[in-house]
């Protein structure tokens, strides 16, 4: 009743639905046909657990999706520090009680859903930024105390998710907040500051890396160093994405896939798979899929009145494109492994959860664009 | 709160679109950096990626080898494969192996000791490895296993070949045989290094060594895609393999059983040669075994039963044995004498028994003596007291050349036998730079009668005799048939000619008559080996009477039909010095201890009227030649001569 008050006389039903982005919709749409069908090829061209429960999240998440985008965006923004909270509560809950996998910590049980809470941390960090700045007036945007309060906010799930031990998401929730932090008009000598001082400490950072994750970072340098062992998963990857050439292998007819030569194709080698079955067209197309998706998603923020909506837009958009960049680049080869999944390709629900969330405050936005918020 | 002032808020729309700005500047670039580098991977280094790829999901599994058979000169295979029915587990795959093994020895009933080397194998290769239960299932136990087998996963029944010698052990020593290759064959032959797959047999021995190279055949191959894990998926291709060359060979399969039968329970060798082709018709070698045994490895108890035979029947006597030739050298000393013209025909020597030179005695075989002989009776009843006269006024040198001219000293086989040996015909010179002692007059007289450092092989025997027989020509001893050798009457118009040129040109020098030790050996072929034919004849008439004329020392085993008429000559040839106690004594054999007991030996040709064939005819230690290794010759001469007939039919067919 509230929101309807505030766009009484404004904006009827049918306007809303006429006011969402159809292109952007679509394009999440044909993403979500082209990972289900990715995940099929995962499976051997046969529909078994992961091709279904994927399909059937896509479809679920991208529904309340679809239903959250007329939430107001007012809501959004008043939830957003409560949103941040719930998910760090999440986190320190699975720290304490989490469900162990393959060596980390990661997994809250819902009894329902196995929650990964630092996928979700990814966009409550968004939020809870673009909230922040919105109500920092510029020029205070620059003082001690406005700079310590995202600090610590930023530092406290990066460093939950480090003990997981879960290193690529840490870095990926860095990454989102820094984004905002550099958008909302932070100065830029302290990002300069902070990557010298970064860059100094490296060195220590990497003698608290665990042995594997060491291991990672020298295998990324060389990965013929040991190629069955550690180097083996991005040689096998560059060897799927090379030998697909111009146009792939074929649809199904992925043999490093099927042949199981490649690591995780269900979730981080995801990209190599398709880019094996489709090659060079079908990758570039994919990339392509993803720039239209973060440029109709920049296009909102820049249409939206308040600023809260603009930044998270812009924030949002960010961080999907390091999502993707930072997932290509490792199976490429150009960065070394960390464990990071591509936006709604890779399988995952808390992933498509985040994304989706996401989503519907953008298309939020997108409806409320005229909508200023106190 | 209110939202700060239109100002505040303008500047802060500028500042996050002008960052936004700068980002998305930024992204451009990033994206251009991750095509181009899926434009290097896909584009660039797509063959590279490409090729690695294939590496990674193909694998290719070779198929052994089928090797090529042998056949006698009919066709008859005498070295085969069979197909046999094997079992392989591969280790790797099988869940529980030790589960598995005791239930196919139960299934299969194998024993105890069986059950612990197949255990022992397993220990010693490695875990994916195929293992080979069992080469050579039953058919029973091949179907048994097939009945079980969905309930032994891992258990694969295979069908493969094996080698098999039907004749058993009538081709040993000719032919040789197979077993697993060793890393010794692996390191000397390169043909068998990249075609070896486990259990792979190769030649150990005789032809089947020999010839390795051309029977070993051509693998199959079978590309397998492969998952990471090396489970096969799926077969993409299947290359046939070829089969070895099959080799006929010139030697028929009925003379070499008869030979087998005529050496029964005696240690000896008989070879049998066409004098013109030098096709080998039969070259055995007695006691021999069964190469069979030697498939899947010999069993402790069949090769200790081998090697402990005191016959020693290991050794190929016909090419690697070498013994002195006793008197079937005396044809040979008669026609070196004659062609140095050192005695006439008519020359004559009273023999009583033996002769006193360089202040030693020399017996004759005969005691009382022959009385006077002349050159014809002495080859006739080999009377030895004539041929240290003769040899006497000889010397060893002009007997070692002549000797050499027809086969002795030399290897018969152009190297198709590795182990084939040389022998040995001395000669001062010999005698010097390898005993580093000079010639003594009384050596002599004791080669003339083939004794002494003298040493022949069976083989080369028989080669002398056919040289003899042809007419006096060189020919080439053969065991492989070869479409591209001369046939016989290709041969007889080569030889006619080369006559008529040396009848012809008395320029022809001798010199041009090759030892047989220089490479030019080819261009000798067919050509004349004497320097006047009539001593030739003079030879071959003297060993008719040997053999067709009442005192002949081989009279007994004559055969008068003219179809199968043979001439030949005998041969005793002492193993020891026999001292003068003992000659008093005269022994019979049966009192003499084995070892102890002189070689006989007997070389022959016939039909006499139209020579055809020559063959040699050596038992060790068995007496006499007169008494046992010319009987020999009778009984084969008819089994050689029917056959014949069979022989010309198929050459003629093959000519057409």
């Amino acid at each position: 009743m509230l929101y309807e008050t505030a766009l009484s006389g404004q904006t009827t039903f049918f306007q809303k639905l006429r006011s969402l982005d159809y292109i952007l919709l679509f394009c999440l749409l044909i993403l979500g046909v082209v990972s289900s069908l990715s995940m099929y090829s995962t499976e051997g061209g046969e529909i078994l657990y992961h091709t279904k429960s994927h399909l059937i999240r896509f479809l679920v998440f991208f529904l309340m999706m679809l239903i959250f985008s007329f939430v107001n965006l007012k809501f959004w923004h008043s939830t957003s520090y409560i949103f941040y909270f719930i998910v760090l509560c999440l986190l320190i809950w699975a720290s304490l009680y989490g469900v162990k996998a393959s060596g980390s910590q990661r997994w809250v049980d819902l009894y329902f859903i196995n929650l990964q809470p630092s996928e979700l941390m990814k966009i409550a960090i968004i939020m809870c930024f673009a909230k922040f700045y919105h109500r920092t007036q510029i020029h205070l945007v620059n003082n001690f105390k406005n700079l310590i309060v995202p600090i610590v906010v930023l530092l406290v799930p990066i460093l939950l998710v480090v003990s997981q031990p879960d290193l690529g998401t840490s870095i990926l929730i860095g990454l989102s907040g820094l984004v905002v932090l550099w958008l909302s008009g932070v100065n830029a000598k302290y990002f300069i500051y902070s990557s010298l001082v970064l860059l100094i400490s490296l060195p220590f950072v990497i003698s608290f890396l665990k042995p594997y994750q060491k291991l990672r970072i020298l295998t990324f340098f060389n990965p013929d160093r040991d190629p069955l062992g550690a180097g083996y998963q991005i040689i096998q990857s560059k060897i799927a994405v090379g030998s697909g050439g111009l146009s792939g292998k074929g649809f199904l007819k992925g043999t490093q896939s099927y042949l199981d030569f490649l690591p995780e194709k269900h979730t981080d080698f995801i990209f190599t798979l398709f880019s094996e079955e489709h090659g060079f067209i079908g990758s570039v197309l994919l990339l392509l899929l993803y720039a239209i998706i973060i440029y109709r998603t920049i296009k909102i923020g820049a249409a939206a009145r308040s600023f809260f909506g603009k930044l998270f837009c812009y924030g949002f958009a960010s961080s999907i494109f390091i999502f993707v960049t930072v997932n290509m680049s490792m199976v490429l080869g150009l960065l070394p492994i960390v464990g990071s999944p591509l936006p709604i390709m890779s399988y995952g629900g808390s992933s498509m959860l985040a994304t989706m969330i996401g989503f519907s405050v953008v298309m939020s936005t997108k409806i409320y664009q005229k909508q200023i918020i106190a | 709160m209110i939202s700060g002032g239109s100002d505040t808020s303008y500047r802060k729309q500028s500042v996050v679109g002008r960052r936004m700005f700068i980002l998305s500047a930024a992204k451009l670039v990033v994206f251009g950096g991750i095509i181009a580098q899926l434009f290097s991977l896909q584009i660039n280094q797509n063959k590279k990626y490409l090729t690695l790829s294939d590496k990674n999901r193909l694998r290719e599994w070779k198929l052994p080898p089928i090797r090529g058979d042998f056949q006698d000169f009919f066709g008859n295979t005498i070295a085969g494969n069979l197909k046999v029915y094997q079992l392989h587990i591969i280790p790797e795959q099988v869940e529980n192996f030790n589960n598995l093994i005791i239930r196919v020895k139960d299934i299969l009933e194998l024993d105890q000791k069986t059950f612990n080397k197949i255990i022992k194998k397993k220990n010693s290769q490695k875990p994916w490895e195929t293992l080979i239960v069992s080469e050579n299932l039953s058919w029973d136990q091949f179907v048994k296993i097939n009945f079980y087998l969905h309930e032994l996963s891992g258990v694969k029944p295979v069908l493969s070949v094996a080698r098999s010698y039907p004749y058993n052990e009538n081709y040993t020593h000719l032919l040789g045989y197979v077993a697993q290759a060793s890393p010794n064959d692996l390191t000397k032959n390169e043909k068998i290094r990249k075609r070896h797959v486990p259990g792979l047999r190769v030649g150990k021995i005789g032809l089947e060594r020999s010839l390795e190279n051309d029977l070993i055949g051509m693998n199959g191959v079978q590309r397998y895609e492969v998952n990471a894990y090396g489970k096969r998926i799926n077969q993409i291709d299947h290359v046939e393999g070829q089969k070895g060359k099959s080799i006929r060979l010139t030697v028929d399969t009925k003379i070499q059983q008869m030979c087998n039968e005529l050496l029964k329970d005696k240690a000896g060798s008989i070879s049998v040669m066409d004098i013109f082709t030098g096709d080998i018709l039969a070259m055995h070698s007695s006691p021999s075994f069964d190469p069979n045994l030697f498939l899947y490895g010999i069993s402790y108890k069949d090769w200790e039963l081998i090697r402990n035979n005191p016959k020693k029947p290991l050794i190929n006597r016909s090419i690697t044995g070498l013994y002195p030739p006793g008197s079937t050298i005396k044809p040979i000393v008669a026609l070196s004498a004659l062609e140095n013209n050192i005695i006439s025909p008519n020359f004559k020597v009273n023999c009583s028994g033996k002769i006193e030179m360089y202040g030693q005695t020399y017996n004759c075989w005969k005691k009382k003596g022959h009385g006077v002989v002349n050159l014809r009776d002495a080859l006739k009843v080999s009377c030895d007291t004539f041929f240290y006269e003769m040899s006497r006024r000889l010397g060893v040198d002009r007997l070692n050349e002549t000797a050499r001219k027809f086969g002795l000293g030399n290897k018969v086989f152009n190297n198709i036998f590795n182990e084939e040996k040389k022998g040995l015909v001395p000669s001062t010179e010999w005698k010097k730079n390898t005993l580093g002692k000079g010639w003594v007059l009384g050596e002599t007289l004791i080669t003339g009668i083939g004794q002494g450092y003298i040493q022949t092989t069976p083989l080369q025997l028989c080669l002398m005799t056919a040289q003899l027989a042809n007419g006096g020509f060189k020919i080439n001893p053969k065991i492989i048939v070869d479409k591209r050798n001369p046939t016989f009457e290709q041969i007889k118009s080569m030889i006619n000619k080369n006559l008529e040129e040396k009848i012809k040109g008395p320029e022809f020098d001798d010199a041009m008559v090759d030892l047989g030790i220089s490479t030019s050996k080819e261009n000798n072929l067919y050509k004349p080996l004497f320097r006047n034919q009539e001593n030739i004849k003079f030879v071959l008439e003297a060993m008719f009477a040997s053999t067709n004329e009442v005192r002949g020392t081989s009279y007994s085993s004559r055969i008068d039909n003219k179809k199968y008429q043979f001439a030949g000559k005998t041969g005793t040839s002492q193993v020891k010095r026999i001292t003068e106690a003992e000659r008093e004594l005269d022994l019979d054999i049966s009192q003499i201890p084995y070892e102890d007991r002189d070689h006989a030996l007997y070389v022959a040709f016939g039909p006499y009227k139209n020579p055809r064939y020559a063959m040699s005819i050596f038992i060790e230690h068995g007496g006499s030649g007169g008494s046992t290794a010319a009987p020999i010759a009778k009984k084969l001469f008819k089994v050689v001569i029917d056959r014949h007939d069979e022989r010309e039919k198929l050459n003629k067919l093959e000519t057409i």
